[in-house]
């Protein structure tokens, strides 16, 4: 399978180079291979005709910046629409309702419903301050009531007990006035995950909605989902109001065209992404990111905010100039660069980011972990400056003194010895250009380097 | 898996009515392949057109980009060949083609009458149906008078040992639970030991949905496995992946990933009543090849039932 769109195209762009303007003709194998991976990607069969008939129609005549060869023109067009299919970003919850603003959860089975209940009502509780209350009108699967209470304890929001024994539309009901009793601002409303071809049940959620009249009506659906998804989408859509989306799981390896067949599908904005089994796990939604995902560049433009936002500039700024003086880089840098990564959420975040679950090098996966890095900065604080500088110096009683210095072991020192002479390695090569340099080359589809990328702020 | 001995019994996991119930389930009253088919072949010569209707089809079905290629590849062959004329002729190669990729993973799970406890781990992501699985397996063992056990390994969902315990007793099985938060390798390890003691039949241990992505619970569940087989050391003589049939491409990832990390022997595919139409199943089976054990296509106890390739094919057809 292909990794990424420039793969797949890697063929079709190069009898593309060199022409001015792209053409009906020229065009036409490279939106095949975009066709491909976008259904690769899961994104369904339907919307892919749709969008490959837009990007056709913007493409086609469009002029080629002098800089970009039609292939790479094409690709900049094929993310920007299917950024701009894929909706505004970090749409919040709408909650302008006489209290308590109701939010109803529909969705298949196990797509996780009930755990974006406890990740809204921290969010709510949480960010906004809100007075939010919970109840599941799941009466079916096991436990799943049982459930929903020990998620409301861990947010800690109100939980409206109801029973396997009484009616979905009942417990709304009662629930929904105890919650104007107690002046909550937000009842959410777990529901029973069912197949949109279940008559009776779909039945039953329409009732839901009538009983509850929600401000939100959300669906949720698995980031691994297939074609299935927007067929499943247009069914909810039907019998339900939707006002918007949260695609979950978002924080595996799928590709997520589900997203986008949901988005088309449905009409309705994505608001909310489903990141980890954690009540923390919930991020606001950014087109870029799933777009970048489904074309398979990973979380590229994420991460270069994120770098853009917390490297400090400075420190960068020197270590570029140092590289390029062609002064080594030494310890200093190496733990400078830690505690860099350390503030943008450690390396696991990161990688999690970049393209395909990115591996690094070998000599730097193994600072991978927090307590490594904590660790790594750790002994290189026990170290002289002038050590720091000239890592040769380090020999074995230097050695004993900075690992008791350091709490750590002999070696320790040594592994971290050994990573930084390989990370120096990897800087050599890297210097002539940098990350950023790097980070343009994968966006203009460059594609990735061997062994996948590196950590921003490394080799600036 | 124990050798097989001409001397050693099996007994398989039996549900009289299921061919039935998936005909009804699988295409909700008409086959999407036939009707696919009829409505892409209405003339009575196979045309370029029609070949090129059907890759679409097959990649609505999730079948994914790789078996579809196969598959039309295949069938584009013959019809430059001159061997394609009539539709029936494409519809009997398709089928042919599709059921040759199916045909390798028949292979319904078989217990040994000799392997006590027969020890049974249940693999999978998130929400894909392996606690319902469980629960549905052990109803019909019980059915079948073997004595089954569960074990809740599921330490880290809420409420995730209560959801087993349920099915525990609705099919009056004892279950072996330690508090949410537990080593799920101890509560493994402890039930294996129940089971040992009381001479039963079967162990189910349930896990917690983890995705393959995430190496910490991976290994987790490596531990799991490892653990169980300290006691004994066959055991787990199965270890089951469960896959939602509405699942995309990613299904291939999971398939490859448990497998690489806890040597998966079969395969689970649930949720085959949505509108899923069961591609997935073709993806995997080009892939892997691993034997499907069962299929689910419904939220009841009957709603399980082993695979067979030919009355899977034959459901997809809508035969009468
Ligand atoms: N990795 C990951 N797992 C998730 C996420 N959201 C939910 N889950 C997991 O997915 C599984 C199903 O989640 P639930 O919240 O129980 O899903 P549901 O839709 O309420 O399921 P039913 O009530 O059974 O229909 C659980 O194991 C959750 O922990 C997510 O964003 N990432
Ligand atoms: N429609 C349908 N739903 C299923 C099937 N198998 C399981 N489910 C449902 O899928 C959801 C998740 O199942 P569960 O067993 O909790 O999944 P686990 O997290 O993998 O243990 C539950 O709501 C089940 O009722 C099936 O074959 N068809
Ligand atoms: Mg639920
Ligand atoms: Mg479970």
């Amino acid at each position: 399978m292909f990794e990424n769109l420039s793969d797949r195209l890697g063929d079709s762009l190069h009898k593309l180079r060199g022409r001015g303007r792209i053409t009906e003709d020229n065009v036409r194998e490279t939106l095949r291979e975009v066709r491909l991976a976008l259904l690769e990607a899961d994104v369904a069969l339907p919307v892919v005709k749709q969008f490959v008939e837009d990007i056709r129609e913007r493409a086609v005549g469009a002029e080629v910046l002098r800089s970009l060869t039609p292939g790479q023109a094409l690709i900049k067009i094929v993310q920007e629409e299917l950024t701009r299919t894929l909706g505004e970003e970090n749409s919040e919850l709408n909650l302008r309702a006489k209290p308590p603003a109701v939010v109803l959860m529909a969705g298949l089975q196990g797509a996780g419903k009930t755990t974006s209940v406890g990740k809204l009502a921290r969010h709510l509780r949480e960010r906004q301050k809100k007075k939010v209350m919970v109840v599941s009108c799941d009466t079916y699967r096991p436990a799943a009531i049982d459930q929903l209470k020990r998620v409301a304890e861990q947010v800690q929001v109100d939980f409206f007990p109801s029973s396997a024994d009484d009616k979905p539309v009942a417990i709304a009901k009662a629930a929904l006035a105890q919650a104007r009793k107690s002046f909550h601002d937000v009842l959410i409303v777990d529901t029973a995950g069912r197949l949109a071809i279940d008559e009776p049940m779909m039945q039953e959620i329409s009732a839901l909605h009538g009983q509850l009249e929600p401000a939100e009506t959300l669906f949720v659906v698995d980031a691994m989902t297939g074609q299935d998804a927007a067929r499943t989408a247009a069914a909810f859509g039907e019998a339900l109001p939707l006002t918007g989306v949260v695609v979950t799981k978002v924080d595996g390896d799928a590709r997520g065209g589900a997203a986008l067949s949901v988005r088309q599908v449905t009409g309705k904005p994505i608001k909310f992404l489903g990141t980890g089994e954690k009540l923390e796990a919930l991020e606001p939604f950014h087109p870029e990111r799933i777009a970048s995902r489904i074309l398979g560049m990973g979380d590229v433009l994420t991460l270069v905010e994120e770098a853009e936002r917390k490297v400090d500039k400075d420190k960068a700024a020197r270590l570029a100039r140092k590289i390029k003086k062609g002064k080594g880089f030494d310890l200093n840098d190496l733990a400078d660069q830690m505690r860099q990564m350390q503030e943008m959420g450690g390396m696991a975040a990161l990688l999690d980011k970049m393209p395909g679950g990115a591996q690094l090098p070998k000599g730097a996966a193994g600072m991978a972990d927090e307590t490594q890095i904590t660790r790594t900065i750790a002994i290189v604080n026990s170290m002289t400056p002038h050590e720091r500088q000239f890592p040769d110096l380090i020999k074995s009683s230097r050695k004993r003194r900075i690992a008791t210095g350091s709490g750590t072991q002999v070696q320790d020192v040594n592994r971290l010895l050994k990573q930084h002479l390989q990370m120096q390695k990897m800087m050599k090569k890297f210097s002539k250009g940098g990350m950023k340099k790097l980070m343009r080359g994968m966006q203009g589809m460059g594609g990735m380097p061997p062994g996948g990328g590196l950590p921003p702020g490394f080799g600036r | 898996m124990a050798e097989k001995h001409a001397t050693t019994a099996y007994s398989r996991f039996k549900n009289p009515g299921f061919v039935t119930r998936l005909r009804a389930r699988i295409n909700r009253g008409d086959s999407w392949l036939t009707y696919d088919l009829r409505n892409l072949l209405p003339g009575d010569r196979v045309d370029q057109d029609a070949i090129d209707e059907l890759e679409t089809q097959l990649l609505l079905a999730d079948i994914g980009v790789d078996a579809t290629q196969q598959v039309i590849g295949r069938l584009q062959t013959l019809f430059d060949g001159g061997k394609l004329y009539k539709p029936v002729e494409l519809g009997r190669a398709l089928r042919e083609h599709l059921g040759s990729i199916l045909a390798p993973c028949d292979g319904p799970l078989e217990i040994p009458d000799d392997v006590r406890p027969f020890v049974i781990l249940m693999v999978g992501v998130n929400g894909v149906g392996k606690t319902t699985t469980i629960g549905k397996v052990a109803a019909h063992l019980k059915n079948q008078g073997k004595s089954v056990m569960l074990a809740a390994g599921d330490t880290f969902r809420a409420a995730a040992v209560e959801q087993l315990q349920e099915w525990g007793r609705r099919n009056s099985v004892p279950v072996i639970a330690q508090p949410t938060g537990s080593d799920p390798a101890s509560v493994g390890y402890d039930a294996l030991a129940a089971a040992r003691a009381r001479n039963t039949d079967v162990l189910i241990v349930d896990t917690a949905g983890r995705l393959h992505t995430q190496g910490h619970l991976m290994d987790e569940l490596k531990k799991v496995r490892r653990v169980l087989g300290k006691q004994d050391d066959t055991a787990p003589h199965e270890v089951l992946l469960v896959v939602d049939a509405t699942t995309g491409g990613n299904a291939l990832q999971q398939a490859q990933q448990f497998h690489e990390a806890v040597g998966v022997t079969g395969l689970a595919v649930t949720k085959l009543d949505g509108t899923a139409r069961g591609g997935v199943v073709f993806a995997i089976a080009q892939k892997l090849k691993l034997p499907i054990r069962f299929i689910g296509v419904g939220e009841g106890v009957d709603d399980l039932g082993p695979f067979d390739s030919e009355a899977f094919m034959s459901a997809l057809y809508g035969d009468k």
